[in-house]
């Protein structure tokens, strides 16, 4: 393999976002190199696996069974008094996995001519003299320490992301804007049905948050929580308490692999680039505040981006003003969306347990609703639903406006 | 200042470096790395870590 000192395009990133972006740049004939932390792209996992089959068309993915593992056809909502509230849905989705999901990605974009650079961390950016983002330093790796140059650098890095922040742009997360998660994956689970996902509210259960069992097969599955970041407790305590609590699913079952990490659920940045530089995915808290899904936003940000990007690269004019159309379009295409789902998980987070079970027993007569509700849409229908109960009608009045 | 990863525990998630106000953290495919230089044991990362796996770093 050889590697040049100069790119169109450098990513930094290998996960969805990343890989994405990579195919749709090297399709374009620019030249495409990905850079990426981890010796082993798709591994470890920090995620729950669930993606919808919208989103596989929006990046031109294919059913692929090696990755695509179990169908999901809706999920159970179970309301803090163990209340299911059944939600079938025609968008089906997926359980994934993700370790081959990656790898799969990584390789249609090396088909396309990307090159891929792992075991490498890229640690700052470099800038020209007038102040563009113009590359990354790297080290580790086979290559050691290297200087990459390219017109174009899309910063792909995940929640974590230090490449926005090398490049001056603020992209920190407060402590109760982001989810601590924390999850197995088990099998000799009991399951009533393996192809819903099955979400678990309640204050003492996940405190501003959910537990989920996403099924991976007949009796496998991912066993997750999500919790506010500023929580005292940890994920963990309450996953392990979650577990301990349901005997009937549990019992015979037995974890085969921990998982975790930090889902940014807050508003995504507002100006996700700069000069030189394009920030996709959780590296710009591209994620549904609601259920933390941040693979597909990820990919549909990748796939305007490399398009964007590979006009402004072809222009020879990557200033921020080039490449502003990026965010002016994702915005309309999906930020406004989920700025308006950040409102209904901020009202969701108020409530009490009892709220939440009224509220179940108000939606189980219109889960279209409740589905639309939680996407941020409807929320007249959805507010007239509460006026009967003072304090939620009141709360809806003064956050879901 | 600084921090440090109890290894037995960490799942090397990275989310600690997401929520470090002062970009202290990184972390290195496997380990979590803390600059002890730019740490100024706010304690965001120990209350975030999903498995309670930071501490601080006593002073001599
Ligand atoms: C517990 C949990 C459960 C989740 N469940 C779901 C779910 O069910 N469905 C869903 O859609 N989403 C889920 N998510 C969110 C989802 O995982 C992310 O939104 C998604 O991975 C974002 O993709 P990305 O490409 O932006 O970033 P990532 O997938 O995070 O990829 C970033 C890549 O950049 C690399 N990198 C970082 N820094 C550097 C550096 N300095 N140099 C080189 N490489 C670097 C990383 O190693 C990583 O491979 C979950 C998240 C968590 C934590």
């Amino acid at each position: 393999m050889r590697f040049e000192e100069e790119y169109d395009v450098v990513i930094v990133g290998a996960g969805p976002g990343g890989s994405i972006a990579a195919r749709e740049f090297a399709k374009r004939g620019l030249s495409t190199l990905v850079i990426e932390r981890r010796q082993e792209i798709g591994a470890p996992v920090r995620c729950g696996e669930g993606l919808g089959e919208v989103w596989m068309k929006k990046a031109e993915l294919e059913y692929d069974p090696t990755w695509c593992l179990q169908e999901m056809r809706g999920a159970v909502l179970y309301a803090p008094n163990g209340k299911p509230v059944k939600i079938p849905t025609d968008n089906k989705g997926y359980v994934i996995e993700r370790k081959m999901f990656e790898k799969k990605l990584a390789a249609q974009a090396i088909r396309e001519g990307a090159q891929y650079l792992v075991k490498t961390q890229v640690y700052d950016v470099i800038k020209d003299e007038k102040g563009f983002v113009a590359g990354v330093k790297t080290k580790g790796g086979l290559l050691g320490a290297r200087d990459f140059k390219a017109k174009l650098v899309i910063a792909a890095d995940g929640v974590d992301s230090q490449t926005a922040k090398y490049a001056g742009i603020n992209t920190f997360n407060p402590l109760s804007e982001v989810d601590s998660g924390y999850e197995y994956e088990m099998a000799g689970l009991k399951m009533d049905d393996p192809h819903m996902i099955h979400l678990y509210v309640g204050t003492e259960i996940a405190p501003r948050g959910y537990v989920w069992i996403f099924p991976k097969g007949k009796d496998t599955a991912n066993v997750g929580i999500g919790i506010a970041g500023d929580n005292q407790q940890t994920a963990k305590h309450y996953l392990d308490k979650f577990i301990a609590s349901h005997p009937e699913i549990f019992e015979k079952a037995g974890a085969y692999e921990e998982k975790g990490g930090c889902v940014p659920v807050g508003a995504p940045l507002e100006k996700p680039y700069a000069d030189g530089l394009m920030i996709i995915g959780d590296a710009a808290h591209m994620v549904n505040p609601i259920h933390g899904g941040g693979m597909g936003t990820a990919m549909e940000a990748a796939v305007i981006a490399a398009r964007i990007g590979a006009e402004a690269v072809s222009r020879g004019d990557v200033s921020e003003q080039a490449l502003k159309p990026f965010a002016d379009e994702w915005f309309k295409e999906r930020g406004e969306q989920l700025k308006r789902v950040l409102k209904v998980r901020k009202f969701f987070e108020k409530l009490s347990d009892d709220d939440m079970n009224y509220l179940a027993d108000v939606f189980i007569n219109d889960t279209d609703l409740l589905l639309r509700f939680s996407d941020g849409d409807k929320f007249s229908s959805a507010v007239k639903l509460f006026a009967k109960h003072p304090k939620l009608a009141l709360l809806a009045a003064k956050m879901l406006v | 200042m600084a921090v440090k990863a109890d290894r037995d525990k960490c799942i090397y998630c990275g989310g600690c470096t997401a929520v470090c106000p002062v970009n202290a953290l990184t972390l290195k495919e496997t380990r979590i790395e803390c600059d002890a230089s730019k740490c100024t044991d706010c304690g965001l990362c120990i209350k975030f870590c999903p498995v309670g796996a930071l501490s601080k770093v006593k002073k001599e």
